[in-house]
């Protein structure tokens, strides 16, 4: 084991926030190219196959950010609950609720003008997811019964109640299969080629749309919450502190519903992107893991949106190299990425610590060499 | 000349760039009661923890009788004849005194022959040091003090030659002090060595016969007891001369401001802590509430701060019912009133340790304006003030960015006694205002609080430092078990008396 202690007030913030983190990507990268030769590939060609797919063409790029933007939803969702000490698991299950929420606003008051829609189709998204983490929220504050536990468990109640939606009530009648029936064109939001075609330039079909905006946008607004209003600092008092929380007059209850209400919302705009951006129709199972994978972005972004967004990116260029790299190679199936993003959530969540003493010490040690010369 | 049992040469050791220990030499007579006194922070447990075999010390060598040891663990340590009792025991509670002393020197699978030998050895102990101890009795029954003994009797069991002692006063009554002191110097007629680790100055002169001053990691002075008096040490431990009686004028009381009565309050384990209090304050006056740890203190600091719910009977300020069993005031709004409070435990209530000083500094007034308006958050507002108060307060480093738990205990101390007394509260409730506070810092925190008494604010003090209560109170009442056991006017009151009251005897 180790020993080292180091002074933190030392350690410069880009060795504790950039250099280990990369360090801990870049051992999680090693590792999965060792699983890659081990399958009978060469991993410098699956490397140079993960950056063809993800930059290499306009198209594939597109898809990259397609990722990113489902990702920087979940992985803000995770670590606004967090900053108040709260586990949100259940970005899975508030995204699905979420979508619903988008949908329903969206084909019931498909009549108003456009704009008006989809500003209350996010509004819907957002309020859906809230409410699906209302429930745990106010289990945890009320009668103390632990967040992971409820969320984890919330996932799979979502997905019970979304399938026998999508079989018994709001299934398309004209066909079998669990999905509804599509949005009115009008109000799709506008795709990426829609928007490229206007400055002439033609390009092939991806899902990227305008909710990559929205997802910007949100970065902006959970930075501003979290450190700029006094919500964002209860909230942090109540995670880092209760009973000093409770001591400056400050309730944990409200506030433990609050940051989980902000956190299911902001995983419910997930449904923006593949209901009213993608799909234009809820399908079974459309969240598809992203809920998860959002907490390996969030631990991944320190829980920061400045960290969050490269994160969110990164696992953007997996999703989509990745799947180009399985095209193409028949040794790697999918779901070798998955273990890929197994490794990255092992090396940068569990073993977060694993190296930090050894590099701050480094670095400490370094740095301090240099100012007394 | 007496040669040393105990011999340190340029110990050095260091924490990743806090360097605790510096060049430390300390020589040891047999026989004696050395005393290690110095600041929080200044090493001392460091240093006995390297002794101990608890921290390997960077560089230096460690000699016992002469000879060169290396001590890599506890275990290394007792073999040596070292033991130590530390600030908060490492005791089994629901073991017998039996059970904790042979814990893992059991010597065999079955207890038998070599337990009942084991239990007639330290019968003997017993009566050798009058220890008076029960060694069926189970520990959660024994008293702090009874419990400190069974520690040293676990020591001596395990052969320590040398004793070491961690602030063994801290949680005792004064007379509990009294009867551990008779047994250290038992001890030590009997030939045993025994260090004490302490940071008050009274117990060096009770007891000791040299005395070693630590400040900043190094060691600034040996001498022999009788050779130095308490201001010198004070002035050796913090580096300037200091103020050791506080400076008071005559009290100018005014209207009683501030009333409890029929108090009730129950823990979060439903047990009645605080029974049928009765107390009022006046403005100008300081009351000391004097007791051991977890006579009631705690729960009635708690509730009439506006913390925990009321059981029974009510709290008025000025005449304004603020809480019974029905309903209580938050203590924001209790803050809106004029009542500010200094919570015991600064790490555990007082203070977020992961937050930068400037926002601790405006914790519980951060939703008032110049701070925040319309919920926003004006950093420029909170720096610029953050940057006054610290320096108002002489809190060091200077820096409201740094995070909070980068500074000592005493500056975390000034961080929220300026947050509390910035609004010049009408009635502050005050819990162990100076607890691992530095002397420095002691001065300045008490000269705080009688310059608030007298603006007029009255103030609740609850210290289990008998001399603070005794230099800051003009009134003192006395806690035990729950219940006021005793009132006096803070004239001519001596510790002893206090101390019978404490103890629940008189």
């Amino acid at each position: 084991m180790s020993n080292i202690v180091v002074d933190k007030s030392k350690v410069p913030w880009w060795v504790s926030n950039v250099i280990v983190p990369l360090v801990n990507l870049t051992l999680a990268l090693l590792v999965s190219g060792l699983f890659i030769f081990i399958a009978g590939e060469n991993p410098i060609k699956a490397v140079k196959l993960i950056i063809y797919g993800s930059f290499g063409y306009i198209q594939g790029f597109a898809y990259t950010l397609y990722y990113t933007t489902n990702f920087i939803f979940t992985g803000l969702a995770f670590a606004v609950a967090f900053h108040c000490r709260l586990f949100n698991i259940g970005g899975e299950g508030q995204a699905y609720l979420g979508g619903l929420g988008v949908f329903l606003v969206a084909i019931n008051l498909s009549f108003l003008p456009v704009p008006i829609v989809w500003l209350l189709a996010i509004f819907g998204a957002f309020l859906f997811g809230a409410a699906w983490a209302y429930i745990p929220a106010y289990l945890q504050s009320k009668r103390g019964s632990h967040v992971v536990i409820t969320t984890i468990m919330f996932n799979f109640i979502a997905s019970s109640l979304m399938i026998f939606l999508l079989v018994d009530v709001i299934r398309d009648t004209n066909q079998m299969a669990p999905h509804t029936v599509k949005l009115p064109k009008e109000i799709w939001l506008p795709s990426f080629e829609a928007f490229s075609g206007i400055f002439g330039i033609k390009i092939r079909y991806s899902p990227l749309n305008l909710t990559f905006l929205l997802a910007i946008a949100s970065l902006f607004f959970v930075w501003f919450l979290v450190w700029k209003t006094k919500w964002g600092y209860e909230m942090r008092a109540v995670g880092h502190n209760t009973q000093a929380a409770i001591y400056a007059g400050i309730s944990p209850h409200k506030n433990i519903i609050i940051a989980m209400c902000i956190s299911g919302g902001l995983a419910g705009l997930l449904g923006v992107n593949e209901i009213l951006g993608v799909n234009h129709k809820i399908q079974a199972g459309f969240p598809a893991g992203y809920g998860f994978t959002g907490i390996a972005v969030a631990l991944m972004g320190r829980n920061h949106p400045i960290g969050i967004l490269p994160a969110a990116f990164l696992f953007g260029i997996l999703y989509q190299g990745g799947s180009e790299v399985t095209f193409e190679m028949p040794n790697i199936t999918r779901y070798m990425f998955v273990a890929v993003q197994g490794l990255i959530i092992l090396f940068s969540g569990a073993l977060e610590n694993l190296f930090r003493p050894q590099i701050e010490s480094f670095f400490v040690r370094r740095l301090s060499k240099e100012v007394n010369v | 000349m007496v040669s040393p049992i105990l011999e340190l040469t340029n110990i050095n050791k260091s924490f990743g760039h806090v360097q605790a220990n510096k060049n430390i030499n300390l020589k040891i007579n047999k026989g004696t009661i050395h005393g290690i006194i110095g600041e929080n922070g200044a090493g001392k447990s460091t240093l006995m923890s390297i002794v101990f075999g608890l921290y390997q010390a960077n560089s230096g060598s460690i000699k016992i009788n002469g000879q060169d040891i290396k001590l890599k663990s506890p275990r290394d340590s007792i073999i040596n004849g070292i033991g130590m009792v530390h600030q908060h025991f490492m005791l089994v509670e629901n073991f017998t005194v039996l059970e904790n002393i042979i814990l893992g020197f059991e010597g065999e699978t079955f207890f038998g022959e070599k337990f009942e030998k084991a239990k007639k050895d330290l019968k003997k102990l017993c009566e050798t040091y009058n220890f008076n101890l029960d060694l069926d009795a189970t520990i959660s029954d024994l008293s702090i003090g009874f419990r400190q003994r069974v520690e040293i009797l676990k020591s001596l069991y395990r052969g320590a030659e040398i004793l070491i002692l961690d602030e063994p006063t801290g949680v005792l009554t004064p007379q509990e002090v009294d009867e551990l002191f008779k047994i250290l110097r038992s001890l030590k007629d009997e030939g045993k060595t025994i260090v004490l680790i302490t940071h008050k100055l009274i117990e060096i002169m009770d007891l000791t016969s040299e005395v070693s001053v630590m400040r900043q990691g190094e060691i600034v002075g040996h001498t022999k007891t009788l050779d130095t008096n308490k201001e010198k040490l004070a002035e050796m431990m913090v580096g300037r001369s200091v103020l050791l009686r506080v400076n008071k004028q005559e009290i100018k009381k005014g209207e009683v401001i501030f009333k409890v009565k029929n108090l009730s309050v129950k823990d979060d384990l439903d047990v009645t802590r605080v029974k049928d209090v009765n107390l009022e304050i006046c403005s100008g006056e300081i009351l000391g509430i004097a007791g051991v740890t977890g006579n009631g203190q705690t729960e009635l600091l708690e509730a009439l701060s506006g913390i925990r719910k009321v059981e029974s009977g009510n709290i008025e300020l000025f005449g304004e019912k603020i809480s019974d069993q029905d309903n209580f005031l938050n203590p924001r709004m209790l803050k809106g009133k004029g009542l500010a409070h200094v919570p015991e435990d600064r790490q555990r209530m007082g203070l977020i340790s992961d937050f930068k000083a400037h926002e601790n500094l405006i914790f519980g007034y951060h939703d008032q304006e110049p701070f925040s308006k319309s919920s926003i958050l004006n950093n420029k507002e909170i720096t610029k003030y953050s940057n006054k108060v610290m320096q108002e307060y002489d809190v060091r480093p200077n820096t409201p960015n740094l995070i909070t738990s980068n500074f000592s205990g005493g500056n975390q101390q000034k961080i929220i006694l300026s947050r509390e007394l910035n609004e010049n509260p009408k009635v502050l409730l005050v819990g162990q205002p100076t607890r691992g506070v530095d002397i420095g810092a002691i001065e300045f925190i008490h000269q705080r609080l009688i310059d608030m008494r007298d603006k007029g604010a009255a103030i609740l003090l609850a210290s289990v430092e008998l001399d603070e209560i005794l230099s800051l109170s003009d009134r003192i009442i006395v806690m035990f078990d729950g219940k006021i056991v005793g009132e006096k006017v803070n004239k001519n009151v001596t510790d002893r008396e206090l101390g019978l009251l404490m103890a629940g005897v008189a």
